[in-house]
């Protein structure tokens, strides 16, 4: 299952925090530098996506400036993740039709209401965008 | 004061600030503001002032006085109120928080509520952060909406279900019949939730696992589907369809299959299908080929299978994606303990990986090759490891050197190449040796005196090459030292290489190189000392033309390190100094070591390893003879006392000396000098065992009680610093026998033990005051006839509890008038007896003689009991 689920800039701020296991509020912040530091200087061209962190991996994708991590489970299927993570962020894409950092941080509630339809309980719960784009029209549609 | 207009005004605002502590002022004040706001209890600005809070608690700022404001939020009729309110309460609470039991009322209003996004988003709050407490006051709404008819509401509740059975697995039972159900859901959300939750099932109860194998077909019918649709728009990724739940089947299958033959006989064919029909070039086709292959590896499948699914990851070494190499490597890894044939047939490419730009590749490359080595291939893959030692990262030497030699020490095909390999290493690599592989190879040296020439050589041509590797200088130094004589003397390498004959002013010429090379360090200082002095002794025996003058030259470099600031240096070098006016005490004392007692090599998490060279554990082979009925010994320790042979063999160790001349004042005595007709050796294994010196005997001892009659032993060997002192002290006649009535303990007595045909058999038990329960015993064999006796094979039992570890005999002919000797260790419990069965056989004068006999001399408290 996935542990947390990170989006970070270069810089290292972090856009996006999702947590399925509970970490006290220093332990978060102390992940957040951690998970930075080990992510942000690997080679783009030459290492995997791929990083053992404490007992569990890291999977992580790079898309422009954001780095998408997702923290699971150390016998987890790695591949699958990635391409996990890739849906997450066409979802994305189609959801603010060309998705940049900003939209992250202006709509930040948004983000966290795509995430949920993707993603519940450390697992994925939707693997269709357009199942997924039709329910978040709807929910838009309601408020 | 009032905050800012709404989130979009403060998320500019902050985004303005110049610096960070401009943010805190700005973040702070909007802070105050969302507080005092609070107050008022206005519902209407309420939704502003959380979207607020949150953006500032994104930022990592304090926000939790917003929890209940968020709980509020929640109990709003207006849906937008609620969205919110539930997303505040999943980022501000988490399950150990006691505010969440304010919730639970509100998920469980929500879960009944007639607008199915209401619902919807109660769920996602529950999966989210449910707490124990809550999953039980719960579970009862999700199993009710696990039956609901709507797919949005269906699967977010499996997943619920799924949180709840994690927080608590006795709840598992309300969901069984409910999460059968959810396999014949047509909705890919759904199932794939139910899937997952039945996976979690599976993997906390194996009889719930019993009870989902009958739906092993149902799955493989659902795999078959998504393998042989073609193009379905929904679900499509990169023309595979739906690869997420494809995994999350072949995942479940797994758990399946797992030790049940018959559902993986159900699954066997689809696998295979899996396996050749997904496309392999792009990520996604190949996270299902990794999944299969792990299910294939796990489940009871048929060896085409297997190979197959070894043949995949092979086929994974030569991707270009770093991502499928190393989830390859990885997994060969997991698979090579259980299947190392398959794994051996993709070595080339394992040991490419090597040389992969990514470290993590790398890493795992190596790991895997350590694996792989084994008799028929050592060879190979060795050269292969020492060719990539010289490029590999630093991090990685110290594992390397380990692993190389462990392996060498293990598969050598002879004590040459095993040499060769461990030279070569420490040529590469010195710096980077573990303490136990050094020892390992001094071992190694000691123990093949027919290669001492060769190594030697070659540690002499490597070190005149290169000082910079500390442990092939320590490792040089150290046989330069011991086995000086033996370079000097020449030999041949069979190679056909040409040998540079070396000279006793070369080896010094070089040592004092090393002395005042930038990379000498203390350690290597003190084996230069160490070496040096044994120099002295080995070089004098050949009587070399330039002798008189090296020996002088020898005595300056150690006089040299007299005032030396590092004390240790500075003690060697007075004491060898002192020694080097003790002409007679100093060959003996600096004479060849023993061969250090061999032993394999272990390492850490090394475990299994072949003894190298003769270490026996004779235990097994004559125990059956014993039993455990060791009854009648025949053999008191009256018959022990044997005057004339006792004194005999004292006169053998103490040789021409009287016994006061040698006697010390201090604790340690010196050992008495081998002088010339005895086999010093035995002394000399005796005082490598020994860690605490016994007292010294007097003279009285000899003459009053032959039968307690002690055999002195010291603790002065090559590097001996606190007890060369005591060589010089002057002696007392009075001293030793006062010492020897305070410490009867430490003396050792011998109990002969056998005596037939002018055979003799003695036995000398000593005990370590450190370790009561191991003692070591000195078996002498003793010849007092005129012929020699031949073949002489000594068998040792003892009782089960007690463990027994022989060494190799001295000699297994003892010529007429001559001793040999034989040493061996039993570890006993405290305060057992220690009872002996003996078989000896021995040819003398063309007659075989076999006997069998029990021993049980030794006094009771030998063992330690008081």
């Amino acid at each position: 299952m996935i542990k947390f689920i990170l989006v970070q800039n270069r810089q290292g701020k972090t856009r996006l925090s999702k947590w399925y296991s509970p970490y006290d509020d220093d332990e978060k912040v102390r992940l957040r530098g951690e998970v930075h530091r080990l992510i942000a200087p690997r080679d783009q061209k030459y290492q995997s996506n791929f990083v053992e962190f404490r007992n569990d991996k890291i999977v992580y994708r790079r898309y422009a400036g954001l780095f998408f991590c997702v923290c699971v489970d150390s016998n987890d299927n790695e591949l699958a993740y990635l391409e996990a993570i890739h849906l997450f962020v066409e979802v994305l894409d189609a959801f603010f039709q060309n998705v940049c950092e900003l939209d992250l941080v202006f709509s930040f509630y948004k983000v966290y209401a795509i995430l949920d339809e993707v993603f519940l309980a450390g697992e994925i719960e939707e693997t269709s965008k357009q199942v997924v784009l039709d329910r978040l029209d709807y929910l838009e549609k309601l408020e | 004061m009032s905050g800012h207009y709404n989130l979009k005004a403060l998320i500019k605002a902050i985004r303005s600030c110049k610096t960070l502590a401009d943010e805190r002022a700005v973040i702070q004040k909007e802070s105050a503001a969302v507080r005092t706001s609070f107050k008022e209890e206005d519902s209407f600005t309420r939704y502003n002032n959380i979207a607020k809070l949150l953006y500032i608690h994104m930022l990592g700022y304090p926000a939790h006085f917003g929890q209940i404001e968020c709980l509020k939020l929640v109990a709003s009729p207006r849906f937008a109120d609620k969205r919110l309110g539930y997303l505040g309460i999943m980022l501000l609470l988490d399950e150990n928080q006691e505010v969440l039991t304010l919730v639970t009322n509100s998920l469980k209003n929500d879960m009944n509520h007639s607008n199915m996004y209401a619902v919807g988003l109660a769920l996602c709050t529950f999966a989210n952060i449910s707490s124990e407490e809550m999953s039980r006051d719960l579970a009862n709404e999700i199993e009710k909406l696990l039956g609901s008819s709507n797919t949005y509401i269906r699967k977010k509740a499996a997943l619920c279900a799924l949180r709840v059975i994690r927080r608590v697995p006795d709840l598992m039972d309300h969901f069984v019949s409910k999460a059968k159900s959810l396999l014949q859901d047509r909705n890919h959300g759904v199932l794939l939730a139910g899937i997952t939750l039945i996976t979690e099932m599976c993997e906390l109860d194996e009889k719930v696992c019993d009870e989902f194998r009958k739906a092993t077909g149902l799955l493989v019918k659902h795999l078959k589907n998504l393998v042989a649709t073609g193009y379905s728009a929904e679900h499509d990724v990169l023309g595979i369809t739906d690869p997420f739940l494809q995994v999350k089947i072949l995942r479940l299958l797994r758990l399946l299959g797992r030790g049940d033959p018959a559902s993986s006989e159900i699954m066997n064919d689809i696998l295979a299908q899996v396996a050749t029909n997904t496309d392999s070039t792009k990520n996604v086709g190949n996270s299902i080929l990794y999944e299969t292959v792990l299910t294939v590896l796990e489940i009871e499948a048929d060896s085409g299978l297997r190979v197959m699914a070894i043949n995949i990851l092979g086929k994974f070494l030569t991707n270009r994606d770093n991502n499928i190499r190393y989830v390859a490597l990885n997994t060969l890894n997991k698979v090579v303990s259980i299947d190392t044939n398959a794994v051996q047939r993709h070595r080339n490419t394992i040991l490419d990986c090597l040389r992969d730009g990514d470290i993590s590749i790398r890493r795992r490359a190596l790991e895997l090759s350590y694996a792989l080595v084994n008799e028929s291939n050592v060879r190979v893959m060795i050269r292969e490891l020492l060719s990539f030692l010289e490029v590999a990262d630093n991090e990685f030497k110290l594992g390397m050197t380990t692993q190389i030699c462990l392996a060498a020490e293990r598969f050598a095909p002879n004590k040459r190449w095993q040499i060769d390999t461990v030279l070569r290493v420490l040529k590469l690599a010195g710096n980077y040796v573990r303490e136990e592989v050094l020892a390992a190879f001094i071992r190694l040296t000691c123990h093949t005196p027919e290669l001492q020439f060769y190594t030697s050589q070659r540690l002499y041509a490597a070190l005149s090459n290169d000082l910079s590797q500390e442990s092939l200088t320590l490792a040089a130094v150290w046989i330069i030292g011991e086995f000086g004589d033996v370079l000097l003397q020449g030999g041949t390498i069979d190679d056909g290489e040409e040998v540079k004959q070396v000279t006793d002013t070369d080896i010094i010429d070089l040592l004092e190189l090393v002395l005042s090379s930038p990379y000498t360090n203390t350690l290597i200082r003190q084996f230069v000392l160490t070496a040096l002095s044994k120099l002295s002794v080995r070089f004098s025996e050949l009587s070399t033309p330039q002798q008189s003058h090296n020996q002088d030259r020898i005595s300056d470099i150690l006089n040299r390190f007299s005032s030396n600031l590092e004390l240790e240096i500075q003690q060697r070098s007075v004491e060898f100094s002192h020694l080097f006016e003790l002409a007679n005490v100093k060959g003996g004392v600096l004479e060849r070591m023993p061969p250090p007692e061999i032993r394999a090599t272990i390492m850490g998490t090394v475990s299994e390893r072949k003894p190298v060279g003769s270490t026996r554990t004779d235990k097994d082979t004559v125990v059956d003879l014993i039993g455990d009925d060791l009854t009648s010994p025949t053999n008191g320790s009256s018959s022990a006392a044997s005057g004339p042979s006792t004194q005999d063999l004292l006169a053998d160790i103490f040789g021409t000396g009287g016994g006061s001349d040698l006697s010390g004042l201090g604790s340690p005595p010196p050992q008495a000098n081998g002088g010339g007709q005895q086999k010093s050796a035995a002394a000399d294994i005796m005082s490598l065992f020994d860690s605490s010196p016994s007292s010294g005997p007097g003279p009285s001892s000899n003459v009053t009680s032959p039968v307690t009659s002690p055999i002195q032993t010291s603790s002065a060997g090559a590097s001996a610093s606190g007890s060369l002192f005591d060589l010089v002290t002057p002696s007392s006649q009075s001293a030793p026998a006062a010492q020897q009535q305070q410490q009867p303990k430490t003396q050792l007595q011998s109990y002969t033990a056998y005596e037939k045909n002018g055979l003799k058999i003695s036995l000398t038990p000593k005990v370590s005051p450190t370790q009561p329960g191991v003692i070591q015993i000195l078996a002498r064999f003793q010849n007092s006839s005129v012929e020699s006796v031949n073949g002489v094979n000594f068998q040792v039992a003892v009782p089960k509890t007690q463990q027994l570890q022989m060494q190799a005999m001295s000699s297994s002919d003892v010529a007429a008038g001559a001793t040999e000797t034989q040493q061996m260790r039993i570890n006993a419990p405290a305060g057992a007896a220690i009872r002996l069965r003996m078989r000896i056989s021995y040819t003398k004068s063309g007659q075989t003689v076999t006997d069998q006999q029990d021993f049980a001399g030794f006094p009771a408290d030998l063992t330690g009991s008081k």
